[in-house]
């Protein structure tokens, strides 16, 4: 019996995501990653004693973008306060966040699941500043006897978008977390590079009895980077939790960690303190008051968001799953929407964009916005086929072509003589021959055996060297055999 | 007594300060003394009063984004107790 | 008179005329210093080879015949909670002892452009906690008009080395009073601008929303210059506020016929000394003699001040100090086998009593459970302070008042009561919580120790200040008056 058959889960996310800034929130130090350990930083990002924060204000701009993206409202009145609590990797011993008075709050985005659209509750999203990063001595930070700490992080912009705890599932929340990733991508809120550590997750899971409405006690699970982990992680925690519960006992209200060398989860849970943040208003960073003037200004910047780009697709004729494929990333449907601008059949161009145009950029290993050819040469190329002047079959090698030389579709087919032969009198002739050479087909064909005229089709395309246009090789051999 | 000797333990972790028995005393009275004094307030009628964090009433104070250099690495750890190969050392975490 | 008892401005028409070279006032004051600096320890750190340095390259613009600027080649000192880059700067404390800043504080750089000559660093009550300097991890400051007294605090490095002449003028910050009331233990004149009209950059935090930096002078228009040179906007501080910087020696008329003058009677009521009250009422009526229209007022909320402070105050400081670990800079435990121990014997051991005290304090009123009680009660109050204020200044240009309920008071005197030594600060802590300026200058003396007489006005308007504090010293003598100390050295 499924542990969800007894239990139903209960998921809310907290998902950490750096700014796409190109400085620090309160100092004028690089972002970049990388970078030799304790090279990006100044008096302010370390914390010297004397120093003061100010305000970036491409952070304030992309916060109300993140929000306006998660269909959030944003406060008029907004400030920042200081978290206090004592972490090494941490410059004063406190973090300036947001606490009572969040830019944005009360959003949702919505989610494909199998029983058809679901929406999640967005609560609050708000801005703070990155710790920095420890280095343990030993193999984990519980067997290092010392500790290295890199403060490049520290002052890194962070936008905190926390959800409403509306998942029921894992596949739920990997839905959120794709579709959240995804419009903060498109709307260049944040570069979303999960690999480098540039949004990070803290997952609450709590479990209940089946019919239950009452929520169960949770664990939160911090600093997961990828989206398998997500789900390994809440494999484990919705099992260990599971266990807890069918053994009568309580689930402990706690901090852990994830493992992912044992794929297990870990209390954090510290014998020294219950935690104490004593929020306060930041004293030396005044509050901001945002005019719907400044919101309106930054809803102009806001790009057309994966969801209407998938509905405007499929107006266009676009299935559904190929709608989603072709917005799965903002620079594949710029690509698409790109070459569309220059192309006439929609279907055809999704179909080579999916297919071939997608195997050979894998193939290559390179990214859609480094694609060594144009959108508008995807579009000539597939207008070649569209206008009868190369056949698909001539097309996929015209496309390796175009790829590895990045040469223009018709250049290639005038340099190689691939144009499609769509001369009747020229095909007449093959015909003739094929006609003559192949008796009994011909004399299959007519006694009713429809499919015998494919067969034919391929002898005239052979003897053409696959140049000859199949529509027209189709009709006039009909013609021709009465 | 506003404040117990339990409260003052409690606080001293929270600041990350190791009291000696003798401090742990001495400030639960002195701490209790001042807090007693603090109590005036509790005479004030605050009910419709909003709070003063700041004396100057500014708002919307911007920095553009922009790179402005960091200082040398050698800079940064000259004041640190212990550094080493560029990084902060400390002691063991957990 | 000595080279070193002058005024900046007597002293800039000196080195104008070559009467003197930037070098042998440096030297005179180097001189002074050595002299009489093991009975007044107002000094931290010298810094007699730089100072030597840039009144040499004074002397250097001199000879080429170019003009000096009014500070250029003046001979100053900053406290020791001013970041001086590549200068020893420890807020007095173990803590900080061995801390070099790599870069400096707005208010050291704006001297160092404008060419005054740094001497050194000050004393001062660790982290500007306390009324007395007797805080000072290191040692006490003694008051120059008698040594067995402390000069107040916490700026008290800052105020006796004015009195001494071991510096022209010098630089003190002011929390709850920490410019004007060791200002006025001393017989100086000390301004606390309105906050944010000094930039808080590069000065350790003591309360971030009550801190603001000012000069201590010998006299009314050497403040009015120094504020001319360190007052501005600063972008690198959110909360300095751009305003019209006036001339503040514009200010300086000898009149204020027609002036309206309020005296909130809240601030001399009980504990007000009766020598020292007596002081003030005579000053009082010579300001009602130069045509000044004096008046009485009353500010209700004026007794709610001092809880409301002695709560904000930690409460902000405990969240500044958490810095100090012992990770990036400063001093670090010897012993620790994990990070947090390392902490709190660090803390435990770099910290001094009243700065554990008030840590203590601070963390206690933002915690959970008693935020909306303490921290969040006392915001209101401060409300209500400001409010007590605003209406005043409406009716009066200046307000006037005791800068201090006592004269200074003997060595170990209050250091034993923490509560007796916060009432010293009675006076002075309204005018932080609204971020109002004031001014302290010499009134009188009661028993043969100073009296201050407190002015204090409107946001931004430091120039009013000015001109009843000129007005004052112009008709009087106080601010000539020298401790017997100063000539027995001589």
């Amino acid at each position: 019996m499924s542990v969800f058959d007894r239990y139903e889960m209960v998921c809310g996310v907290e998902t950490h995501v750096e700014l796409a800034t190109k400085t620090k929130i309160f100092c004028g130090c690089t972002t970049e990653f990388g970078g030799e350990q304790n090279t990006h930083v100044c008096p302010v990002c370390l914390g010297l004693p004397g120093v003061l924060p100010v305000l970036n204000r491409e952070v304030v701009n992309l916060a109300i973008k993140a929000g306006l993206a998660l269909n959030c409202e944003i406060a008029e009145f907004s400030k920042f306060d200081r978290k206090n609590y004592y972490y090494p990797d941490l410059p004063k011993n406190y973090q300036t966040s947001q606490y009572d008075l969040p830019i944005c709050k009360n959003g949702w985005l919505m989610i494909e699941t199998a029983e058809g659209q679901k929406k999640i509750g967005i609560t609050r999203a708000h801005m703070e500043e990155d710790a920095g990063k420890l280095v343990h001595g030993g193999e984990t930070i519980t067997t290092s006897d010392e500790s290295y700490v890199d403060y490049n992080r520290t002052g890194v912009p962070l936008l905190e978008i926390v959800s409403e705890p509306d998942m029921r599932s894992i596949s739920e929340v990997l839905a959120y977390l794709e579709q959240l990733v995804q419009i903060l991508e498109y709307t260049e809120v944040s570069d979303c590079r999960l690999e480098q550590g540039s949004v990070r997750f803290d997952i609450n899971v709590s479990l209940r009895p089946r019919g239950s409405t009452e929520l169960g006690i949770r664990t939160e699970t911090k600093n997961l980077n990828s989206f398998s982990s997500v789900r390994r992680c809440m494999e484990y925690e919705i099992a260990r939790q599971a266990e807890v519960l069918d053994a009568g006992e309580k689930v402990v209200q706690e901090t852990r960690t994830w493992d992912e060398g044992r794929g297990i989860t870990l209390s954090l849970r510290s014998k020294e303190e219950a935690h104490d943040y004593r929020y306060f208003p930041e004293p030396d960073l005044v509050p901001m008051v945002i005019d719907r003037e400044w919101v309106e200004e930054i809803r102009k910047t806001l790009p057309e968001l994966p969801a209407a780009r998938r509905e405007r697709l499929q107006i266009l004729g676009l299935s559904a799953y190929d709608a989603e494929v072709i917005t799965s990333s903002k620079g594949l449907a710029d690509f698409f929407d790109k070459a569309l601008r220059q192309c006439e059949d929609a279907k055809s161009l999704t179909n080579w964009v999916m297919g071939d145009f997608t195997r050979l950029l894998k193939a290559n290993e390179v990214s859609v916005v480094d694609s060594p050819i144009s959108p508008e040469q995807v579009a000539e190329m597939v207008n070649l086929i569209e206008k009868g002047t190369i056949s698909g079959k001539i097309a996929k090698s015209v496309i390796e072509e175009m790829f590895a030389t990045g040469k223009d579709a018709s250049v290639i087919v005038k340099e190689k003589g691939l144009a499609q032969i769509s001369d009747e009198s020229a095909l007449i002739k093959i015909i003739d021959e094929v006609i003559a050479a192949n008796p009994a087909s011909v004399e299959d064909y007519r006694a009713g055996k429809e499919r015998a005229i494919g067969f034919l089709v391929g002898q005239v395309m052979k003897a053409s060297k696959g140049q000859a246009n199949p529509g027209l090789v189709n009709k006039l051999l009909k013609e021709r055999l009465g | 007594m506003k404040i117990s000797r339990k409260d003052v333990e409690h606080v001293a972790l929270l600041a990350r300060l190791e009291l000696t028995e003798q401090e742990i005393e001495q400030y639960t009275e002195q701490l209790d003394s001042i807090l007693e004094y603090a109590a005036t307030l509790d005479r004030l009628d605050t009910e419709n009063v909003e709070p003063t964090a700041h004396a100057v009433p500014l708002h919307n104070v911007l920095r553009a984004d922009e790179v402005k250099s960091s200082i040398e690495r050698e800079k940064a750890l000259q004041n640190s107790p212990d550094a080493e190969e560029g990084f902060y050392r400390v002691p063991r975490i957990v | 008179m000595e080279l070193t008892a002058k005024s900046a401005a007597e002293l800039h028409t000196l080195l104008e005329s070559r009467e003197i070279s930037a070098v042998e006032l440096t030297k005179a004051f180097i001189e002074r210093i050595n002299a009489i600096e093991d009975k007044v320890k107002a000094f931290m750190t010298l810094t007699e080879e730089s100072a030597l340095m840039q009144a040499a390259e004074v002397d250097a613009k001199l000879s080429r015949g170019d003009k000096l600027r009014p500070l250029e080649g003046i001979p100053m000192a900053l406290k020791d909670n001013m970041c001086t880059e590549g200068v020893r700067t420890t807020c007095s404390s173990k803590i900080l002892e061995n801390f070099v800043p790599p870069y400096n504080a707005t208010v050291a750089e704006l001297l160092r452009q404008a060419g005054a000559v740094m001497l050194g660093k000050l004393n001062m009550d660790e982290f500007a906690m306390g009324s007395s300097t007797e805080n000072s991890a290191f040692h006490v400051t003694r008051n120059p008009w008698d040594l067995e007294r402390v000069t107040g605090g916490s700026s008290g490095g800052s105020a006796a080395a004015v009195v001494a002449d071991q510096a022209v003028f010098t630089l003190g910050s002011d929390t709850g009073g920490s410019i004007r009331q060791p200002a006025a233990f001393c017989g100086v004149v000390g301004m606390k601008p309105t906050y944010g009209a000094v930039s808080r950059y590069g000065l350790i935090a003591f309360a971030s929303s009550l801190d603001q930096i000012g000069p201590f002078t010998k006299d009314v228009r050497d403040n009015a210059l120094v504020m001319n040179a360190i007052a501005g906007h600063d972008p690198k501080d959110s909360t300095s506020v751009p305003y019209d910087k006036p001339d503040y020696t514009k200010f300086l008329l000898n009149d204020i016929k027609g002036l309206k003058i309020g005296i909130p009677r809240e601030y001399f009521g009980q504990g007000i000394d009766t020598e020292v009250d007596k002081v003030l009422r005579q000053a009082l009526a010579t300001l009602g003699s130069l045509g000044a229209e004096v008046e009485e007022c009353s500010m209700p909320h004026t007794e709610y001040a001092m809880p409301a402070y002695y709560l904000i105050a930690p409460a902000e400081a405990s969240s500044n100090l958490a810095r100090y670990d012992g990770v990036r800079y400063g001093y670090r435990t010897e012993d620790s086998e994990d990070i947090i121990s390392m902490f709190k014997k660090t803390r435990a051991e770099g910290f001094g009593s009243e700065v554990k005290r008030r840590i203590m304090l601070g963390t206690y009123a933002l915690s959970a459970g008693y935020y909306d009680a303490y921290y969040l009660k006392a915001q209101k109050a401060r409300t209500l302070i400001k409010q007590d204020f605003d209406r005043v200044l409406e009716k009066f240009d200046v307000l006037v008042a005791p800068t201090a309920p006592t004269v200074a008071f003997k060595f170990g005197e209050k250091s034993t009561d923490p509560l007796a030594m916060y009432l010293s600060d009675v006076c002075t802590v309204p005018l932080n919580l609204a971020g109002l300026p004031g001014i302290t200058l010499p009134a009188g003396f009661a028993g043969g120790m100073p009296v201050g007489l407190q002015l204090m006005g409107k946001p931004f308007d430091e120039g009013t200040l000015y001109r009843v504090a000129y007005t004052f010293e112009q008709n009087t003598d106080f601010h000539k008056a020298k401790p017997a100390f100063s000539g027995e050295v001589a």
